[in-house]
Order: structure tokens, then C-alpha cells, then sequence
């Protein structure tokens, strides 16, 4: 799968996370910005009490954003397999492998982190099914 | 209509003075046999090992124990709790062990431990080889690096405590891990008390760096298996190979489809690579 693909799952996060009624009331206390970067393309995913409420696509010239996971396109991809291999399974395992990076405000992300995980973690459930 | 279904497993409390406080510490044991001693993980309880304490494969031959540490489970914080930090020590670790299987009465015992659990039987067998027929390291590492900075995410008031411990530790878990067991697992850890998980990992990441020691294991003394999950990457494959090198005659094996919580998260597969051993133990009848 090419870059592109990795893209059009990023940019279809509002359709997965909105339909999932349990994700978004886990996530209802949860209004911020936060950035995901595939392979050097930014998108900035905006969070309304659980609710993605959009997915912009960079390259963005000034913009705010509370906390960043970024990782290459295909490090995502890996990820989302519907079974992943060792190391590709979850987000701070992807960290400590030095494939991804997670930067900015880490208290929301913290205090949040079942849903920040599982809304990454959407294309994966998606490719499953 | 099939009757109510009673498990075969019985719990219990014993009292243990340790580091000099009395306490009331919570086990639970089936079986007959071999006792085998079940140690759980960092910010866990006993619970972990309910697959195994029902298993009539190992409680056929062995009289398989799990007890609670103190702060864990059913087992309290001792009197005065309420102005300390906890902060599990490798010196405090040890004695809790030794005091439990002296309290039992337990003959040469079998440790099994998973985490901290599996360290600890890391000095286990360096400092009292003598004391038991063999030790069981899960997910055990002399040193293993650590995947974030800062445990001081798992006890502070702008983040909850149970949901932290949880999230974090869903990483852990294999992907082919079947969801009941995964979400139980994930439920012991939303359920320990404040601070608890971050006091187990003094122990886990500052305390317990054993490499300077662990070249004084003698396996002749005592037979040393040390299993670990391909998910894991808290303790690594790596991490535990590295160690088994560092100890002549320890038994290193990789757990496909496991992540940091065999005996929870998948029961049925982690059996697969457990039964051997403990068939193997109770062959070699030393």
C-alpha cells in the first residue's frame, strides 16, 4: 500500500470514530487539536467532546496543535494490519522502537489515552472487518 | 437445568509480620502436590492466575498458591498507609516471599512469578537456590530499558489512575489475545488503588537492575526457565535473552501470539508452553 492509502485512512477518521457510539462517549470529555504525521504530510485531527469534527490535510503554515504522533506512512500502515507484527501493535510500542514519536501537551493525551489510542488504532478495526 | 458452578479454587487470609507491621495478606490455592507459588504482575492482583488455579492438568500434580502482595487485591495496606508512599524494594520483595512459603509450610516450592514476579525469581535464585525445586521467570529481565519517562502519569490528580494504568497497559497484550481475557486483564489494572502500580515499578525499573549480579546464579543449585511474550515490549525477547545469556544452564524460550500477561491474557495458549515445564519439573523429582 502506498502513501496515498495510508492518507485516505487518516482522512477517514471522522466516518470510523463518529460511528462508533462507545468510542465517542469514551472520548466525551476530549475537545482538542492534535497532529498526526505520516511520512513528512501533516493532518491535524480536530476532537469535539469525543467527536472528530474534522481532519485537515497540511502542509500548514501556522497552526496550533496540543499533541503530535508522528510516525512514516509506512510505519501507519504496519500498524493497522489487521493482525500487526511485534513492535507494530500499539503506539508506545511503536515509540519505544523508534518508529514513532509522540511530542507536545502529554497530559490531555495522558488523560485520555484509551481513546486517542483507539481512534488511531480505527483503520486497523476497519481492515479486520 | 445445570446446576450453579463452583470452582475448585479456596482463598484465605494469613497474617505475616513483614519489615516489622503486621499484615493480612490474601491468597488463594487448588490442587494437590508440588506447591507452586504464583507471583502477579506490577499494579495486579492474584486474580491473573484463576486460569491456572482451575486447570486440573497442573492441579493434578501441583497445589498451585497466589497470594495478593500487600496494597494488591484483597490484601490491605498495613496500618498507617495513609501518610507513606508505597514503593515496592527488592529487600521487601524477597522477604514477602520467603514469609508466605514459611507461614504455608511450603517444601521446596516452585515460584513462578510474571513482571516483577519474574524478576524477583531473579534473586530468588541467586541469594536461596536451596529453597526451592525450580523458579519460573514470565516476561523476566535482569535490566529491561524503559518505554516511557515518567511514571509519575500513574498517580497524579489530573489523570485517572485506573483508566492510565489500563491504557497503558492494553499495548501489552498480544493482538490474537482473545477479548474477555484481554479486557479482564485490563480490568485488574483499572482497579488498583492509588499510587500502587507506580510503587510496584520502583522495583521494575529502579531498584531491580540486576545486572551486576546475575552471573552468581547457579542453575545447578536450582533449574531456571525464563519465558517471555514476542509483544512484549516492556520486557523484551531481547531483554530476557540477554539475561539468559548472562546465566549458565537458565532455559529461555519465546512465547508466540504473547504479550506481558501470559497467564491472563491468553490462558490457553500460555498453557502450551507452561505444561512442559512443569512436566519436565516434576520428572526430574530432585
Amino acid at each position: 500500500m502506498g502513501a496515498a492509502e495510508t492518507h485516505a485512512s487518516i482522512l477517514s477518521l471522522p466516518q470510523l470514530v463518529n460511528g462508533d457510539a462507545g468510542l465517542v462517549r469514551r472520548g466525551r470529555y476530549l475537545t482538542a487539536t492534535f497532529l498526526v504525521e505520516a511520512g513528512g504530510t501533516e493532518f491535524l485531527v480536530l476532537v469535539r467532546e469525543g467527536r472528530i469534527a474534522a481532519v485537515e490535510r497540511g502542509p500548514f503554515l501556522m497552526r496550533s496543535w496540543t499533541f503530535a504522533l508522528r510516525a512514516s506512512a509506512e510505519a501507519w500502515e504496519r500498524f493497522w494490519d489487521p493482525i500487526p507484527a511485534p513492535g507494530y501493535h500499539d503506539l508506545f510500542a511503536m515509540k519505544k522502537l523508534g518508529v514513532a514519536r509522540i511530542e507536545g501537551d502529554l497530559a490531555p493525551l495522558m488523560a485520555n489515552l484509551r481513546y486517542v489510542k483507539d481512534v488511531v488504532a480505527a483503520p486497523r478495526r476497519k481492515r479486520r472487518s | 437445568m445445570a446446576g450453579p458452578v463452583f470452582e475448585p479454587i479456596r482463598g484465605t487470609y494469613v497474617h505475616l509480620p513483614l519489615d516489622g507491621r503486621p499484615h493480612r495478606l490474601y491468597f488463594e490455592e487448588a490442587g494437590q502436590g508440588t506447591p507452586l507459588v504464583c507471583l502477579h504482575t506490577a499494579g495486579a492482583d492474584g486474580r491473573q492466575f484463576r486460569h491456572l488455579l482451575n486447570d486440573e492438568a497442573i492441579t493434578r500434580h501441583y497445589r498451585v498458591l497466589a497470594f495478593d502482595m500487600p496494597w494488591h487485591g484483597k490484601s490491605l495496606p498495613p496500618a498507617g498507609w495513609q501518610d507513606e508512599e508505597y514503593r515496592l524494594t527488592t529487600r521487601g520483595y524477597v522477604e514477602l516471599i520467603l514469609a508466605f512459603c514459611d507461614a504455608l509450610g511450603l517444601e521446596r516450592p516452585v515460584v513462578l512469578g510474571c513482571s516483577i514476579g519474574g524478576k524477583i525469581v531473579l534473586e530468588l535464585a541467586r541469594l536461596h537456590p536451596e529453597r526451592f525445586r525450580a523458579l519460573i521467570g514470565l516476561e523476566s529481565a535482569a535490566y529491561q530499558p524503559p518505554w516511557y519517562d515518567d511514571t509519575g502519569w500513574l498517580h497524579r490528580p489530573d489523570v485517572h489512575g485506573g483508566e492510565i494504568c489500563g491504557a497503558l497497559m492494553s499495548g501489552l497484550i498480544a493482538p490474537q489475545s482473545p477479548d474477555e481475557t484481554r479486557w479482564e486483564t485490563l480490568w485488574g489494572y483499572m482497579q488498583g488503588g492509588p499510587g500502587v502500580f507506580k510503587g510496584d515499578l520502583h522495583f521494575y525499573r529502579v531498584d531491580g537492575d540486576f545486572r551486576d549480579r546475575i552471573g552468581q546464579i547457579d542453575t545447578g543449585r536450582c533449574p531456571l526457565y525464563l519465558l517471555t511474550g514476542e509483544y512484549d515490549f516492556s520486557c523484551t525477547p531481547e531483554d530476557t535473552r540477554l539475561t539468559a545469556e548472562k546465566i549458565p544452564g537458565a532455559r529461555f524460550t519465546v512465547m508466540t501470539e504473547i504479550g506481558h500477561f501470559p497467564m491472563a491474557e491468553n490462558p490457553a495458549q500460555f498453557r502450551r508452553y507452561l505444561l512442559p515445564v512443569l512436566d519436565e519439573i516434576r520428572a526430574a523429582k530432585r
